[in-house]
């Protein structure tokens, strides 16, 4: 608690004692004596509101909270009514504490949450390392990160091996290891080894400070529940306050008419119960808060969102288009299978591996990563590259041929014939067939998952683009139970897809496109919302993109879906609630069923279970 | 262009009053204030003076909320 509530809870801590002795006190009914008495308290609570208050009408600021208490509180002293007057604002201070501590709280608690601000850089000055402020640190600097300290900027190890925690950056707990020429970026906790880093950025672009921009000002874009409660409370408070003054003189004046008693009181009294509900404030805090505390439990989960309005539209999404390559497949060639025809699996890849061992082709490099041994040049001879086709190389004394059909066709070699995704290198040793190595682009571990997940989290239609050919995508597509595919597609292709599904929806249906950001930036601004996966460290991705995965694993989508649901079913629960309880003490309260206590818990109570159901937006475990 | 600046504000409601007052002062395209960040977007019309725009949004921000400040 800050020195201001500390003060506030003071007041009401001797405020509420002073009225126990009040109450207990043998004073006579509506005496002179009495109201005085009670005045200490009231003023005691209270003086600050009315001191708001005078201020308020002096800046012609009729319909401000403090108002409304002032004129409900001092009403209800001038009926006799000492007890209710000063409770209501006993009451209203107490709810308005209970508010600024618990907002104060979730602002360090989602601070917290993203507690990834580097608060300094070792520099080497003049021999000794020195902690200095990281936005003095300039580009190409060379910095030094010690075990348990969090990397202040981005850059690339020079020197010394560590393992990094980037949980705070992808709400992954898997840790990353990293050596010399490996990029790394801030905000990573280095957790054993003290590493060298020369820094590539200035700290303003790191990443870290990339993050914490985007997630500070993400509510600037305010979603249609934000501002339908804004406009609502323009509307209510007066709405309310007319309501009021209507219930004050319109029925004494109407029983004056037809000639019965008029009992003023009673009706006053009605309308001041009507001007402690008026007070917008659960509503207006609440939704905000709910919306702060879905984007702070979103990046702690590794999903960055860029806005509320985009919770809003992912909870609504219906659609989902996926890139494949590095989406929902890992973006690097592997080989994923070595058929060997009568030699071992070992020979096949071995002298495979020798063969292309000149090549810097993507698929040489990555049967080399296969075979994982170095390879000793003496034993190869005679290499030849036969373009478009493959290689032709000697290996200890035996001819080897790798490559495609048409290379074991124009040697006189029956290939099998493969029916696989990938792409397949044929073998020969001295004209003999010797098998297929098939290298593929892998799908990831989740993604199968991800899509059911995604399906299971209301997607009605999952799509997938990719610019490879028809054959491999069906078969991406059939494995991963995908809906639909589009295949052989360039880049331009992609948004015109993307517009043609836009074009199929219903108008409250949102589309999501997720891609790897590096080349889909228009078809990202193109969908509804553009969801790119890991963007850790790519600046462009994170630019274009609505809603920014950290890591690359495709089950973050449904898990941002299921965030973006628990958050809106929150905000409408808050909604309803908070409105259909004020309704409803409204009308108690005209027809004489509610009491000022009454009306003090559908202002003060309403906010508190409103809060404090806004900040379980900000669990996300679970989702 | 586009400024951010800190504020200090205690009440949803109120924030909300800043937001349109400050919407409001001439020379102000739009605002925005994120009440749980504590923070004004200011957009200025083109070619006006920001340090007195600021103050006008300031001024018109005390008179809706007396108990608020913005950082300048």
């Amino acid at each position: 608690m800050n020195k201001k509530q500390k003060k506030v809870l003071m007041r009401i801590i001797a405020a509420a004692a002073m009225m126990v002795v009040l109450l207990l006190l043998p004073l006579e009914e509506k005496s002179i004596f009495r109201f005085l008495l009670f005045l200490i308290p009231y003023f005691t609570i209270g003086y600050d509101i009315l001191l708001k208050a005078f201020k308020g009408i002096r800046n012609k600021q009729v319909f401000d909270e403090n108002f409304l208490m002032a004129v409900a509180t001092i009403g209800a002293m001038a009926l006799g009514e000492y007890t209710e007057g000063v409770a209501v604002m006993l009451f209203y201070q107490i709810g308005e504490l209970f508010q600024s501590y618990a907002i104060g709280k979730s602002r360090r608690n989602i601070s917290a949450l993203m507690d990834i601000r580097p608060d300094f850089a070792n520099v080497m000055i003049d021999g000794s390392l020195t902690q200095v402020d990281p936005d003095e640190v300039e580009v190409g600097s060379e910095i030094i990160v010690q075990p348990g300290e969090k990397i202040p900027i981005d850059g690339v190890v020079l020197d010394g091996t560590s393992t990094l925690d980037t949980a705070a950056l992808t709400g992954e707990s898997v840790p990353r290891s990293v050596k010399p020429a490996d990029e790394v970026i801030s905000g990573c906790i280095n957790m054993s080894g003290v590493l060298k880093i020369r820094t590539t950025k200035e700290f303003g672009e790191s990443t870290a400070s990339k993050i914490l921009d985007l997630v500070e000002n993400a509510s600037s874009k305010k979603s249609k529940p934000e501002n339908f409660i804004s406009k609502f409370a323009r509307v209510y408070t007066p709405v309310v306050c007319y309501s009021a003054v209507a219930l004050a003189l319109l029925p004494p004046v109407v029983s004056l008419l037809i000639g019965i008693d008029a009992n003023w009181s009673q009706w006053v009294y009605r309308a001041l119960t009507f001007l402690v509900i008026s007070c917008p404030c659960a509503l207006v805090i609440s939704i905000p808060l709910t919306f702060f505390a879905g984007i702070g439990g979103a990046s702690k989960a590794g999903v960055l969102v860029k806005g509320s309005n985009y919770l809003d539209m992912l909870s609504k999404a219906k659609i989902a288009v996926m890139d494949k390559t590095g989406t929902l497949t890992e973006g690097v060639f592997k080989v994923t299978k070595i058929v060997p025809v009568n030699v071992t699996k070992e020979e096949l890849l071995e002298k495979t591996a020798i063969a292309e061992v000149y090549s810097n082709h993507p698929i040489s490099k990555s049967l080399k990563e296969a075979y994982g041994k170095p390879i000793n040049t003496g034993s190869v001879a005679d290499v030849e590259e036969i373009s478009g086709h493959g290689v032709k190389a000697v290996i200890g004394g035996i001819t080897v041929n790798v490559g495609n059909e048409k290379l074991m066709e124009k040697i006189g070699v029956t290939a099998q014939s493969v029916r696989e995704p990938g792409t397949v290198i044929h073998v020969a040793f001295n004209g003999n067939y010797a098998g297929y190595i098939l290298i593929s682009d892998e799908l990831k571990p989740t993604s199968k998952a991800a899509i059911s997940a995604m399906k299971h989290a209301g997607i009605l239609n999952t799509v997938m683009l990719t610019g490879d050919s028809a054959q491999v995508a069906e078969i991406v597509a059939g494995d991963l139970g995908l809906d639909k595919v589009y295949a052989e597609l360039l880049p331009a292709d992609k948004v015109t897809k993307v517009e043609e599904l836009l074009a199929t929806k219903k108008e409250k249906e949102q589309l999501i496109f997720v891609g790897d950001g590096i080349n889909d930036a228009p078809v990202l601004s193109r969908a509804d919302i553009g969801i790119a996966m890991g963007a850790l460290g790519s600046d462009a991705a994170i630019e274009a993109a609505d809603v920014v995965l950290m890591d690359d694993d495709p089950m973050k989508i449904a898990k941002a879906i299921n965030i973006a649901k628990k958050c809106m079913r929150i905000v409408y629960e808050n909604i309803y609630f908070a409105i259909g309880i004020k309704i409803a003490c409204l009308i108690l309260g005209a027809i004489g069923l509610a009491n000022m206590w009454l009306a003090i818990f559908a202002d003060v109570g309403v906010m508190v279970i409103a809060v404090l159901n806004a900040i379980r937006a900000l669990r996300v475990h679970n989702v | 262009m586009k400024k951010t600046y800190k504020i200090d504000v205690d009440c949803a409601n109120c924030a909300n009053k800043m937001e349109q007052a400050a919407k409001n002062t001439a020379g102000v395209a739009d605002a925005t204030v994120n009440f749980m960040a504590l923070k004004m977007n200011v957009e200025f019309e083109e070619g006006v003076d920001v340090k007195a725009v600021m103050a006008e949004v300031l001024a018109n921000c005390k008179k809706v909320e007396d108990d608020c400040e913005i950082f300048l």
